[in-house]
C-alpha cells in the first residue's frame, strides 16, 4: 500500500541544514499495524507528517496506493487526505467551539457531504467509540481520554484506508490510554492500516511490527507482541 | 463546500469572540453611518434648494439689463440701454410664448406709519407679479393690473411690514409715508417666508411707475417673464432676447433661466455631497484595517485550526474562502448595523428640523452597503492569503 523509498527531508535552519530524515525506505502494507519508536528529535513526526502527505520529501520517492505522491498537486494532495488518511494527534486539535458532533463532522464539510447525511455519519462514528451520550459537548466538557476518541470518530469519519496517530496517548492516564490503544486497535481489525508514532516502548509493543528511528535514518525493525 | 457551511463555520468562529467582533462590526457600522447620514444631509439640502426654486414660480424668465460677458471692442464695457416698462410690455404682447411679465425696480427705503419707521426693501412692479411670483395676499387686493404708466399710490405690505408698523391694528386705507411720498395701504401679502436668503414678508409693493419716478431710475431691476409651458422655455428665451435686440439695436441683456440657476446649485450640492461622501469614506478605509487587523491576529491565533483543517483535506482555496467569509461577514453586518444607525440619525435629525428635507437617496443604501461588503472582502484578502500559506506541519505542532 506504502512504499517509501529513500525519503530524506532536510530543513534549512539559518545557514545549517538539519536532516530530519535520511533515506528512509519503507514498505507498509494494507492492513498492517506498525509502530515507530524513537527518541524526539528522532525524525519519526517528520516521517509520520510526509506519511500523511502534511509534508514533502526533499528526495525520494514515496507511493501511496500506486500514486507518486511528488507528482500530486497541492489540491490533489488535500483530496487524499481528506479521503484516504485519518489523522489522531498528542493534542487532539479539537475545535473548542464545535461540540463532539462538529468537530467530527469536520472532514465532511469540507468534503462537500451535505448537512444530514454529515450528522448521520458523525453520529455513527462517535457512538462506534462509545461517546453516544456526549455528542453536544463541547471538548471543555470532556475528559482527556474522550476528547481523543472525539479525535478518533473525527479520523475515520471519511472511512480513510490509512490511520496516522502521532503519540496518541502522550496525554492520557493509563486507563484512558488503554481504551485509546483498544480503540484504535480495532480500528486496525476493520481492516485499516494503523501506523502509531510514539516514544513510549509499551504502546509501540501492542504493534505488530516495530521500526525504531534515531537520527533521522531506520536503526532495527522488529517484530511487537501485537497478534 | 456549500456556502450555508462556509457561512455558518465562519459564524461559528466569530461569535466565539463577541467583544472582538462586535468591535470590528462597529467600525464599519460607524463608517457606513456616515455615509449615509451625509448623503442624507447633501441630498436634504439640494432638494431644499429646488424646492424653493419651484416656489418662486416655475416656468420663469429673469432678463437683466447688461450682457454678462467680457468684451473688449467697448471702452468702459460698452453701453448698456436702459430696461423699460415699455420692454416688459412688448415681450408680454409680442410674444406669444410669454403669458404675462412683471417689470421690477428695487430700492431700499424708510417705509413709515405715524412714529413708527422700518428700512426695507421696496419693490416696483405690476398685478402680474402676482402670478408670476405665486404669491397670494391675505387681506385686501394685490397692486392693480396698472395703466400704460402704472401711475398710482397703492402700497401693498409684506405681512411682517404689516406687523411691525400696525402693531395689530388694520392697516387697509391707512396712508403710509415712503420718504416724503404719502400711500394708501391697499392690500397685505400672506406670509411666504424666507427664499434663499431673501425675507419675502419684509417688503412692500408699490406701481413700479412710482417707484421709478420717486427713486429716480430710468432702468428696471429686471423684467419676470412667464413662460406658457416648461418645453418653451429655450425657445422663449432666444425670442425675448432677439426682441431686446431689435429694440435696443444691440445686444445688451441677460435671460436667464431658472433650471439654469437650479441645476447650477443641484451640481454645486451634487458636488458638496460627493466631497462629503468622500470624507466619509475615510472612516470606512479605517474600519477596514480595523477588520484586517482582527483577522491577522485571528489567523495568528488559529494556527492550530488552520493546520487541522488542512490535515482533514482541506484545500487551500477552501481555507481562503473560509477566512475571507469570516471577513466579510463582519464588513456585512457592519453595513446593515450602519444602515440602522444611520437611518435613525437621519430619522432623529428630520424630527429636529422638519422644514429641512433630509433623506438618503436610494443609490447611497445600495452604495453604502455594496461599499461595505467589498471593504471586507478587499481588506480580508491579506489575512485569508496568510492562512492559506501557512505550512500545516508547523502550525499543527505550534513551532
Amino acid at each position: 500500500m506504502i512504499q517509501l523509498e529513500r525519503i530524506s527531508r532536510v530543513y534549512h535552519v539559518g545557514d545549517s541544514e538539519v536532516h530530519a530524515l535520511r533515506d528512509v525506505s519503507l514498505e507498509i502494507a494494507g492492513g498492517e499495524h506498525l509502530a515507530i519508536i524513537g527518541p524526539s528529535g528522532s525524525g519519526k513526526s517528520t516521517l509520520m507528517h510526509i506519511l500523511g502527505c502534511l509534508d514533502r520529501p526533499s528526495s525520494g520517492s514515496y507511493r501511496f496506493g500506486g500514486r507518486e505522491v511528488g507528482a500530486l498537486s497541492e489540491e490533489e494532495r488535500s483530496h487524499l487526505r481528506q479521503q484516504e488518511i485519518g489523522f489522531v494527534f498528542q493534542f487532539f486539535h479539537l475545535l473548542p467551539r464545535l461540540t463532539a458532533v462538529g468537530n467530527v463532522e469536520l472532514p465532511m464539510l469540507f468534503a462537500g457531504v451535505g448537512r444530514r447525511e454529515r450528522r448521520r455519519r458523525a453520529t455513527e462514528a462517535l457512538r462506534a467509540v462509545g461517546l453516544e451520550d456526549r455528542m453536544e459537548h463541547r471538548p471543555d466538557q470532556l475528559s482527556g481520554g474522550q476528547r481523543q476518541r472525539v479525535a478518533i470518530a473525527r479520523a475515520v469519519v471519511m472511512e480513510p484506508s490509512l490511520l496516522l496517530a502521532d503519540e496518541p496517548t502522550g496525554n492520557l492516564d493509563r486507563a484512558s490510554a488503554e481504551e485509546v490503544m483498544e480503540l484504535l486497535e480495532s480500528m486496525n481489525r476493520e481492516g485499516r492500516t494503523l501506523v502509531v508514532v510514539t516514544h513510549d516502548p509499551e504502546v509501540a509493543a501492542r504493534a505488530r511490527r516495530i521500526v525504531r528511528m534515531s537520527d533521522g535514518e531506520l536503526q532495527a525493525e522488529a517484530a511487537g507482541d501485537g497478534t | 463546500m456549500n456556502p450555508l457551511d462556509v457561512l455558518r463555520f465562519g459564524w461559528g468562529a466569530l461569535s466565539g469572540h463577541r467583544l472582538r467582533t462586535g468591535l470590528s462590526v462597529g467600525g464599519v457600522a460607524v463608517g457606513i453611518a456616515a455615509v449615509v447620514a451625509l448623503t442624507a444631509l447633501g441630498e436634504g439640502a439640494r432638494r431644499y434648494v429646488v424646492q424653493e426654486f419651484t416656489s418662486l414660480g416655475s416656468n420663469l424668465l429673469i432678463v437683466i439689463p447688461g450682457k454678462v460677458e467680457t468684451t473688449g471692442t467697448l471702452p468702459f464695457g460698452g453701453v448698456v440701454h436702459d430696461l423699460t416698462v415699455a420692454d416688459a410690455r412688448a415681450i408680454a404682447q409680442r410674444l406669444p410664448e410669454i403669458v404675462r411679465t412683471a417689470p421690477v425696480a428695487v430700492a431700499t427705503d424708510l417705509v413709515q406709519y405715524r412714529d413708527r419707521g422700518r428700512s426695507v426693501p421696496i419693490l416696483g412692479t405690476t398685478g402680474a407679479y402676482q402670478f408670476v411670483r405665486q404669491v397670494r395676499v391675505a387681506a385686501g387686493r394685490f397692486l392693480p393690473p396698472g395703466s400704460a404708466q402704472h401711475g398710482g399710490s397703492g402700497i401693498v405690505l409684506g405681512p411682517k411690514v404689516a406687523a411691525e408698523l400696525f402693531r395689530g391694528d388694520n392697516p387697509l386705507g391707512k396712508i403710509v409715508r415712503v420718504g416724503p411720498y404719502r400711500f394708501r395701504v391697499i392690500g397685505v401679502m400672506a406670509p411666504k417666508g424666507r427664499s434663499l436668503g431673501f425675507d419675502f414678508d419684509d417688503l412692500v409693493f408699490i406701481p413700479v411707475g412710482t417707484a421709478m419716478r420717486i427713486f429716480n431710475r430710468s432702468s428696471l431691476f429686471r423684467i419676470l417673464c412667464e413662460v406658457r409651458t416648461a418645453s418653451d422655455l429655450g425657445r422663449a428665451k432666444r425670442r425675448v432676447l432677439s426682441l431686446l435686440r431689435e429694440r435696443h439695436r444691440v445686444d445688451d441683456v441677460t435671460v436667464i433661466t431658472q433650471d439654469a440657476v437650479l441645476s447650477a446649485f443641484s451640481s454645486i450640492l451634487s458636488a458638496l455631497t460627493l466631497a462629503l461622501v468622500a470624507i466619509a469614506s475615510v472612516s470606512l478605509t479605517v474600519a477596514g484595517v480595523g477588520i484586517m487587523n482582527v483577522m491577522l491576529v485571528s489567523v495568528t491565533e488559529r494556527r492550530r485550526e488552520i493546520g487541522l483543517l488542512k490535515a482533514v483535506g482541506a484545500t487551500n482555496g477552501q481555507v481562503l474562502v473560509a477566512f475571507l467569509t469570516e471577513a466579510t461577514i463582519l464588513s456585512t453586518a457592519g453595513g446593515l448595523a450602519g444602515l440602522g444607525l444611520g437611518l435613525a440619525a437621519v430619522r432623529i435629525f428630520v424630527h429636529l428640523y422638519p422644514g429641512f428635507p433630509a433623506s438618503p437617496p436610494a443609490w447611497s443604501l445600495a452604495a453604502a452597503l455594496g461599499t461595505a461588503v467589498l471593504v471586507g472582502t478587499v481588506f480580508g484578502v491579506v489575512p485569508a492569503r496568510r492562512a492559506t500559506r501557512l505550512d500545516p506541519v508547523s502550525a499543527l505542532t505550534g513551532r
